[in-house]
């Protein structure tokens, strides 16, 4: 008696592990075919990182949807705004610089109904808006400045983003930078084409002409000189697959640490 | 085998049915996981400072800027002048992943240990001071005779004795919580959700001056830990915080 209790104990013991692990596996499973249908995971999320910024970008993107970045007031403006080292820009850049960047360009193509190449002075047209935000630098520094332009939103509805995409792809004069956001970051109201700074125009040490301003994420996700954007449902077919020039370079695709 | 009997001498803390468990699994296992972490946090940490090895107070900081105090050290990025005619390797990218995935393991991890210790009584029994050792006449003589090295009574091999207790206390319920939310405050998509997670703080250059400040008194805790272990007898704690069996009489006696 007491010997088939003691064994009936074991494989009801046995049972339960087994249960339990087949469980916490199953729900593995659907926790991470639930987070890809919900735009969860990031698409650097392969190799041995993966882990942490698919958890870091899953908590944010879910604790983060509709939260503002904090605005500063003007009394808070860093004087100066620091312009940081950049590359030497390419001749076509000073080509354009010398003409006053009347003949500067955004494409905009994709997942649009109505694709468009749009000049500096059709940008400036639409309603624009202001915000006092924080530029910081994944290495430490960081300013305030306020930063004027078009939300990206505004320029979206103007192309009309299909019910499909779900990252925006946007790329600098300068080759080797390029970066993408999910919807939720290109809808946002404080996601802009920047083309002012306190009051003036965006110098070309802060981006300018056109920079896109992302205050939610580190400054490398806000790319200078941009001419060029696309609309996507996919990362796949950029690059190497990861998102952005970042992951390639061995940093993370979302910078909202 | 032989130490098992080793373990029940006379004046022994612990009772015989539990001699050899020492440390828990969960407790063991947590705390190499931890271990682990830091020093992933700690080394990161370092690299990504070295890119800008300047703090400041308040919200913004930048070249432009006059630094609270700068780190004597030549920077890994050519934007900081340093008097160095040199930058360091930059390790930035892989240190960055590493140290937000180790910091979601050490926090999870950390988790798990402090919501069971409430359940398994580890708290309470070998965490929280005795209530006869909550004197300052007790306090003071435990810190005399820590300055003096005294050895450490045959029970320091079963129990925490009172400025242990009062450290780990320290370390998991000030400085842990501490260098969480200093590390928090300096994501800007976090405190666009939470501003007073920065706010709180005077700013984001301030969280990041703090953080700094919280690691290093973090690793202070580490050396004199590990110094503590050495003076203890570093294998009976090592194979106790490994194996969770301890007994082995002190080794320096």
């Amino acid at each position: 008696m007491r010997e088939s209790s003691s064994r009936d104990l074991s494989r009801r013991k046995l049972i339960t592990t087994g249960l339990a692990a087949a469980a916490g596996a199953a729900g593995l499973g659907v926790a991470a075919r639930m987070a890809q249908k919900y735009g969860l995971v990031p698409p650097d999320h392969g190799g041995i990182y993966g882990l942490g910024e698919t958890l870091t970008y899953a908590s944010q993107r879910l604790l983060t949807t509709h939260s503002l970045a904090r605005e500063f007031s003007r009394s808070q403006i860093s004087k100066p705004p620091l312009a940081n080292e950049m590359p030497p820009l390419n001749d076509e850049f000073k080509r354009l610089q010398a003409g006053g960047f009347a003949d500067w360009r955004l494409s905009v193509n994709g997942m649009v109904a109505r694709p468009a190449s749009f000049s500096l002075d059709q940008v400036k047209s639409y309603p624009s808006r202001s915000q006092i935000t924080m530029l910081q630098c994944e290495e430490g520094w960081s300013y305030i400045a306020e930063w004027i332009g078009v939300p990206l939103a505004h320029v979206l509805d103007v192309v009309g983003v299909l019910p499909q995409a779900r990252y925006v792809v946007y790329f600098s004069i300068d080759p080797g930078w390029w970066e993408s956001i999910d919807m939720a970051d290109a809808l946002h109201p404080q996601t802009f084409l920047a083309y002012g700074m306190n009051g003036g125009e965006l110098p070309v040490g802060n981006g300018g002409p056109l920079r896109l301003r992302l205050p939610r994420q580190l400054g490398y996700k806000s790319v200078k000189f941009i001419t060029h954007m696309t609309v996507a449902d996919s990362l796949k077919g950029f690059g190497k697959g990861l998102g952005s020039a970042s992951p390639e370079a061995g940093y993370a695709w979302y910078a909202g640490i | 085998m032989s130490d098992a009997v080793c373990v029940s001498s006379p004046g022994s803390a612990a009772p015989a049915a539990t001699a050899t468990a020492r440390h828990s699994a969960l407790v063991r296992v947590t705390h190499w996981i931890t271990t682990l972490c830091f020093f992933a946090l700690l080394v990161t940490g370092f690299e990504i400072v070295i890119s800008h090895p300047r703090f400041y107070w308040g919200e913004t900081g930048n070249v432009l800027t006059p630094p609270l105090f700068k780190l004597p050290i030549p920077s890994s990025r050519s934007l900081v002048p340093t008097g160095y005619g040199y930058v360091m390797p930059d390790q930035n990218g892989w240190s960055r992943y590493l140290h937000f995935q180790a910091a979601w393991v050490v926090v999870l991890t950390g988790l798990l240990y402090v919501v069971s210790s409430f359940f398994t009584g580890h708290l309470r029994k070998n965490l929280l001071p005795h209530k006869a050792d909550l004197s300052w006449r007790v306090f003071s003589k435990a810190v005399a005779n820590q300055l003096r090295f005294a050895p450490p009574s045959a029970a320091g091999a079963w129990s925490y004795n009172l400025l242990q207790r009062l450290a780990y206390l320290f370390v998991i319920f000030v400085l842990f919580p501490l260098v969480i939310w200093t590390g928090l405050a300096m994501s800007p998509a976090f405190v666009s959700a939470v501003p007073a997670t920065v706010n709180l703080l005077g700013g984001q250059q301030s969280a990041r001056t703090l953080h700094f400040f919280v690691s290093l008194a973090l690793l202070l805790f580490v050396l004199v830990h590990v110094v503590m272990v050495f003076l203890a007898g570093f294998r009976s704690r090592m194979r106790a915080m490994i194996t969770g069996r301890a007994g082995e009489h002190m080794e320096h006696t």
